[in-house]
């Protein structure tokens, strides 16, 4: 009972992990991906990603700079032009 | 003849020469693993960009309202060449090679009656294309003063260019680069960057009814200058895999023919000197038989 989170740069590769829950800035407002969600595609904001591993813990931040959002059958991928940890 | 003095001179001169392509040769083998890497990190964005590029240009594309970059301006008079090079030589034949593609490109669209303009990154490139080329070279952009060329550069070259599009300088864009193959080969590559091709997906994955926010076309919109970016960046990592690769070999050719040039000094070296022995000997047996 896991949602496959991808986080990708042009750079590189950031994070391939399965995850809780994610917490995306969307450009019209912020959305949490659980496991099992509808197909859903978005662009970003500037903003904070907010990683759950488990569900109840503390979140694990993210800064990132446009991108977008994409959810499918595969899980979550992120494409960020600018990721700072 | 030269005397022993001048080839132990020459032999000396090889061997140093010999040191800098040698050093210069595993340079080259450490940073191409490097700049491999990075190739290759950038592969799973690029992929995942046209992967969501194709669905949603199938979509949209086909429409009245379809974005510039993607529909094109409806006329395709006006060429822009973006050729990227390396700033530093020592790399074979590789800028001449690109600079080859690129004079073909644009003799080619010159012949069609069509307007060519140059848009050069990399310094080695300049000077032949605007040989070739005078008045058609328009603006350059400089990456010698960054050691790596990343995606900041990229973003900037991006940036201009849709700029220059945005102002109508031009209706199609090529990008043209050496793609990486080996380090024994680099093929040069044209490929059209504005109005951007769609890339080929397979249909069939897409079949579940995707929800887009806010919607398909603001989100085409926004990812197609990602996309030309995306495209520059793969360029500037493939051209940087290239001058790698392309000085590796270029370098161990050198080393081998400095080799080559040693051994052929180093036996002319002793055959003069036995000759030189020889003679002194020949002079001493003589004027001892002599008395």
């Amino acid at each position: 009972m896991a949602l496959h989170f991808e986080l990708v740069t042009p750079a590189k590769l950031v994070r391939s992990e399965e995850v809780h829950m994610v917490v995306v800035p969307g450009m019209e407002g912020e959305f949490g991906v659980l496991e099992g969600h509808a197909p859903f595609m978005s662009t970003i904001a500037d903003g904070t990603v907010q990683i759950f591993k488990s569900a109840g813990g503390q979140p694990e931040e993210i800064q990132v700079r446009g991108g977008f959002a994409e959810v499918g059958d595969k899980g979550l991928t992120l494409l960020a032009e600018h990721v700072e940890d | 003849m030269a005397s022993l003095k001048e080839l132990k001179g020459r032999i000396n001169s090889v061997k140093s020469t010999q040191k800098i392509t040698k050093a210069k040769q595993m340079v080259a083998a450490a940073k191409l693993r490097k700049a491999q890497a990075a190739a290759e990190a950038a592969r799973p964005y690029a992929e995942r960009l046209a992967t969501v590029m194709g669905s949603l240009a199938a979509k949209v594309g086909g429409q009245d309202g379809a974005p510039k970059l993607l529909a094109g301006t409806g006329s395709d008079q006006r060429h822009l060449l973006v050729v990227v090079n390396t700033d530093k030589g020592l790399c074979g034949g590789l800028n001449a090679n690109i600079v080859r593609a690129a004079s073909a490109k644009a003799r080619q669209l010159i012949e069609d009656g069509k307007q060519v303009e140059f848009y050069l990154v990399g310094k080695k490139g300049r000077a032949p294309l605007k040989r070739n080329f005078p008045d058609r070279i328009g603006q350059h952009f400089d990456t010698s003063t960054v050691r790596d060329p990343g995606f900041e550069e990229a973003e900037a070259v991006a940036d201009e260019l849709l700029e220059m599009f945005e102002a109508g300088k031009y209706d199609i864009a090529h990008l043209i680069y050496p793609t990486f193959k080996s380090a024994l080969v680099q093929d040069p590559t044209v490929q059209q960057l504005v109005p951007v091709p769609t890339p080929e997906v397979e249909t069939g994955s897409g079949d579940a009814v995707v929800e887009y926010e806010p919607g398909e076309e603001e989100i085409l919109e926004e990812l197609l200058p990602r996309y030309i970016r995306t495209q520059i960046f793969g360029g500037l990592l493939e051209v940087a895999a290239s001058e790698q690769g392309a000085s590796m070999t270029a370098m161990d050719n050198a080393t081998r023919n400095a080799d080559d040039l040693i051994n052929d000094l180093t036996i002319q070296y002793n055959r003069s000197r036995q000759a030189a022995i020889t003679t002194e000997l020949i002079e001493i047996i003589a004027g001892a038989e002599a008395l």
